[in-house]
């Protein structure tokens, strides 16, 4: 059973680890997750979840998962949008949950884009 | 929308909108009244009556970059496929209160879902806006509310992946009496 005294003694473990990660900005790659009405309807709870657990599984300490409103093109969501450092935007589009482990291990970890799960022409 | 959790995301994302500081979200299911109730209440900017009586129209919106909005006027025809419906209470400078019935025994009625998930997705992308969730099922009580959680914590946001994702099971484990609703 969880226990929130459980949660203190984890995060008073973690303090040390967390202070050195906060400042880091920059050079945060960040990932978006569009979660207005139709993210939602279309899945993006589930997909911006499984990013979250993913990154902290991976301790990718440079990688931030965010979300945000309405991206614009709502029958492809659930949208994802990877900004790194020093490169080209990339959207992810119709992201299910299982697709999430591709992208973070290709392309967070990796480099290399995930093109099939791109936008395509 | 799948789940009533996700409607419970969808409508609380109006009130981050509102500039809520403590939205409360509470679940009540009630065997014996056959109903299953959600609310989601904020001290956001509110709404003025014009826009009150118009804001179960797809084509109200507040947002600018185009004219559908399509969260309560979705939420109210699931409701009322159960033979429940909605009730929006508002005044501007206090906040908002959605109220949400929906027929717990109608086959029309989606399952709750993941309220967990719900709940700590609102946290992780609003960390600075205080949440309190309250469910009930008869005798069954949950509470749980995150300035209380940020104060034992001793921090001013909960933004910690491995924090939310402790607090995600922590309120799966402890609403179980309404798992599979």
């Amino acid at each position: 059973m969880k226990s929130l005294e459980e949660l203190k003694a984890i995060r008073d473990r973690m303090q040390g680890q967390l202070a050195s990660r906060d400042h880091v900005g920059e050079q945060d790659t960040r990932v978006v997750v569009g979660m207005a009405t139709c993210g939602i309807a279309a899945g993006a709870r589930p997909v911006l979840n499984r990013f979250m657990e993913e990154v902290t599984k991976r301790e990718l300490h440079s990688v931030k998962v965010v979300q945000t409103g309405c991206i614009g093109m709502c029958r492809l969501e659930p949208i994802v949008e990877v900004y790194a450092p020093g490169q080209e935007k990339v959207t992810y589009v119709k992201v299910q949950p299982e697709m999430v482990a591709r992208i973070v291990s290709d392309h967070l970890v990796g480099g290399n884009v995930v093109t099939e799960y791109t936008i395509k022409d | 929308m799948r789940e009533i959790s996700l409607h419970i995301l969808d409508i609380a994302k109006n009130s981050v909108r509102a500039k809520a500081t403590l939205i409360t979200l509470g679940v009540e299911v009630d065997d014996a009244a056959d109903t299953l109730v959600f609310s989601v209440k904020d001290n956001g900017c509110g709404m003025s009556e014009e826009l009150l009586k118009t804001v179960t129209d797809p084509f109200t919106t507040t947002r600018t970059t185009r004219k559908v909005g399509l969260g309560l006027p979705l939420l109210r025809t699931n409701t009322e496929l159960t033979g429940g419906g909605i009730e929006i209470t508002s005044t501007v400078g206090v906040g908002t209160l959605v109220k949400a019935t929906f027929g717990l025994s109608s086959i029309d009625r989606m399952p709750l879902g993941d309220l967990s998930e719900t709940v700590i997705t609102l946290v992780s992308g609003s960390p600075e806006v205080d949440f309190v969730l309250n469910v009930k099922r008869g005798e069954q009580e949950f509470c749980f509310d995150t300035a209380a959680i940020k104060q034992m914590l001793g921090v001013s946001v909960l933004d910690e992946a491995e924090v939310l994702q402790y607090l995600t099971e922590y309120v799966r484990e402890n609403i179980v009496f309404i798992k599979d609703i």
